[in-house]
């Protein structure tokens, strides 16, 4: 089989060195996907239409089969996040200590749904499904610091001071 | 490496040791670095140097009462601080070797005396990134005992003596299904450690892997030798980065080491590991979910047989096995399989790791021998419910388990009695709900988790479980009828009996055993448009008798 030239690089943004870095490490075989994708998402936050493009073309990977596992997997975000990320956990235990109620008073206070960035792009509310804390529930992520037995109050007050910032 | 230099290192670990009057111990598992473990860590190690003492401070995985966190362990005295903050170091370092601050000490007998530690032996106790503290403790030993002194076939004869089965929740005889991989033909073989924890409600994988990694890597070596690979997968799920980092500073230790890659411990066994990151899907878990995801596709599962034991990871005979089960698996080899299967009930041997979380006083991670009852976890260890409300359920098997009832607490924990209850054993999540908790409204939430979780390749669980939330959100709301009951009862027993894999067969599970021990709550729903724990807002009126 003749060997295909990869793709150049979408842009001149460092970080797509990173991505290939990655894709190199692992010989361009098929199998790296999700592991390049995990690189696109930490470089970027994100993966957009672009990223999956190159992705795909440098392992030989069908668009449709990339584009599959970017959606079939929770962890990857086609979206850009917003500048601050408040995940609440809604894991079993969180569930039993009230974490419902800390979603609905932070969708009220953001005036978001879970899953989506405040149109001013400030902050994305997300949930997750147990981040294996439990010990700790209700737990809450501010950008990706883990805190234990969350109230409400304390919630909105971050939540506030991020909105202000 | 050989068994002499073990004990080398070992002995010059003992010996710097010795150095120092006290250790200190403190705890920098996910939950105490959450209180901020780790400014405390440096804190103490400061106030030390300061005071002059002989004391080391030294980091370590879990020490499992998440709840009081942060802990703080002296040894040799052997005390264990509790809710420790950095304005109270110096007293701390005052104390030693004297008598314990009485306000900081935490002493729950009765939640440390019922467990017994094997997969926890080291978890908090050794600094989980420093190989040289785990062979200080016997790590590594089994590894080379297997290898110099055991054939593969010795080995696995040890494993299925020990009776130990699968602890990711299937329960099936670890013993057997190595023996499979062994026989099975094929230039190459693969082994591969489940650490997809996607059971929400359920951290012990992630403890171990944070607390103690290099017993895992020592578990998988011992298990390629016995099964014929080499090389070996650990699949970590991506929301565990602690876990990763802790793994991957761990490989590198154990390459450096020569304990992983070529000729180990002077023989002609080569074995290496790779991390790959799982991406937030429940169903890889599953095991030919697992494998297509390292393939790197969408992780759904497959028919079986073939089974993975025969055909797995591209093709080839791969053995999967989870974090604990592998965990437990050089203790069996240093001490024997008879030893381990003295430990716990007849059908279940040696001990369970449970997640205990909920409404319960001393919430953490705890190890007890298989065959306890499960009032003794729940009302002895885990200290009860707390603010003097009243027990009303303990959840297992998360979305694939059951909730029993306080009648069911005389239960005994095995496999087997579990499955009999209505409920699994699981991967080890235990959750407590006390009457403040609507078991309705309970199995609402663990089928919305499988509806979007399910990965919608077979339609008895893409479309079934999306019935079955509906028909329980009517019932939650009010607006359902006993006919829509008798529906979803039916609709249970399609999705068991016709789902592809297990998801979708146990996702009815906390239903049917709600049902079971709970039913007069859904009549009261639907008949009486009352929730009795008051946490269902119902809409729809009583209807008038004419």
């Amino acid at each position: 089989m003749p060997a295909l030239t990869p793709p150049p690089l979408p842009s001149e943004d460092k970080r797509w060195k990173i991505v290939n870095g990655t894709m190199r490490k692992n010989g361009f075989a098929r199998h790296a996907l999700i592991e390049t994708l995990h690189t696109v998402q930490s470089s970027f936050g994100y993966l957009d239409d672009d990223a999956i493009r190159f992705v795909a073309e440098s392992l030989r990977i069908p668009l449709s089969q990339a584009y599959g596992v970017a959606t079939f997997y929770h962890y990857f975000s086609l979206k850009p996040p917003g500048e601050h990320t408040m995940t609440i956990c809604t894991g079993t235990a969180c569930y039993i200590k009230g974490t419902d109620k800390l979603v609905m008073a932070a969708e009220k206070r953001v005036g978001v749904t879970q899953g989506n960035t405040t149109s001013d792009g400030k902050i994305s509310l997300m949930t997750a499904r147990c981040v294996g804390a439990c010990g700790r529930a209700p737990v809450v992520l501010t950008d990706g610091e883990l805190h234990g037995q969350m109230s409400s109050e304390e919630m909105l007050a971050q939540l506030e001071r991020w909105a202000v910032e | 490496m050989t068994i002499d230099e073990l004990d080398q290192i070992a002995k010059s670990v003992q010996i710097e040791i010795g150095k120092f009057d006290h250790e200190i111990n403190v705890c920098m598992g996910t939950g105490c670095l959450s209180q901020h473990s780790d400014g405390l860590r440096d804190a103490l190690a400061k106030a030390v140097a300061a005071s002059g003492r002989k004391a080391m401070v030294r980091r370590t995985g879990c020490m499992g009462l998440c709840a009081a966190g942060p802990l703080v362990f002296i040894d040799p005295e052997g005390i264990l601080y509790q809710h420790v903050k950095p304005n109270n170091v110096d007293t701390v370092i005052d104390h030693l070797g004297k008598e314990p601050v009485p306000e900081l000490q935490c002493n729950l007998r009765e939640h440390f005396d019922q467990q017994v530690h094997i997969v926890l032996e080291n978890s908090g106790r050794i600094d989980p990134e420093n190989i040289d503290d785990y062979i200080a403790r016997d790590g590594y030993r089994a590894l080379l005992i297997a290898l110099n002194d055991m054939t593969p076939t010795g080995v696995i004869r040890q494993i299925t003596e020990s009776g130990l089965r699968g602890r990711g929740g299937g329960g099936y005889p670890t013993g057997l299904k190595w023996s499979t991989v062994a026989k099975a033909v094929g230039d190459m073989k693969y082994v591969i450690c489940n650490g997809d924890e996607g059971d929400p409600g359920a951290f012990m994988d992630r403890s171990v892997l944070e607390s103690d990694p290099h017993r895992v890597l020592e578990g998988m070596a011992i298990a390629a030798y016995a099964v014929g690979a080499s090389k070996g997968y650990i699949y970590v799920r991506a929301e565990y980065p602690l876990a990763v980092s802790r793994l991957t500073t761990c490989l590198r230790e154990a390459r450096r080491r020569g304990i992983l890659g070529s000729s180990i411990g002077n023989t002609a066994f080569s074995f290496d590991v790779e991390i790959r990151l799982g991406a937030g899907a429940f169903v890889c878990g599953e095991e030919t979910a697992l494998i297509a995801s390292i393939e790197g596709k969408r992780g759904t599962p497959k028919p079986r047989p073939p089974y993975p034991a025969v055909s797995g990871l591209w093709g080839k005979p791969t053995l999967i096995n989870n974090v604990e089960t592998y965990a437990n698996i050089a203790p069996i080899i240093r001490k024997g399989g008879r030893w381990f299967a003295s430990i716990g009930s007849e059908r279940s041997k040696g001990t369970k790791v449970f997640a205990l979380t909920g409404k319960i006083k001393n919430a953490g991670l705890v190890e007890v021998p298989m065959g306890i009852k499960l009032r003794e976890i729940v009302e002895g260890i885990g200290g009860g419910v707390p603010d003097g409300r009243t027990f009303k359920a303990v959840q297992t098997g998360g979305p694939s388990g059951g909730c029993l009832p306080a009648e069911m607490l005389g239960l005994g924990v095995s496999y087997d009695a579990l499955m009999a209850a209505g409920s699994i054993m699981g991967s080890g999540g235990m959750i407590v709900m006390d009457d403040t908790s609507c078991m309705v409204n309970v199995a609402r939430f663990f089928v919305e988790f499988c509806m979007t979780e399910s990965c919608g390749k077979c339609i008895p669980c893409r479309a079934g479980t999306a019935q079955m939330y509906t028909l329980l959100t009517k019932i939650c709301d009010g607006s359902a009828t006993m006919d829509d009951l008798a529906l979803l009862e039916d609709l249970c027993g399609t999705v068991k009996e016709a789902s592809l894999c297990g998801l979708g067969q146990t996702a009815p599970n906390p239903v049917l055993s709600t049902l079971k021990y709970f039913r007069q709550e859904y009549i009261e729903h639907i008949v009486n448009k009352r929730c009795p724990a008051g946490v269902c807002t119902i809409h729809a009126p009583v209807e008038v008798l004419a």
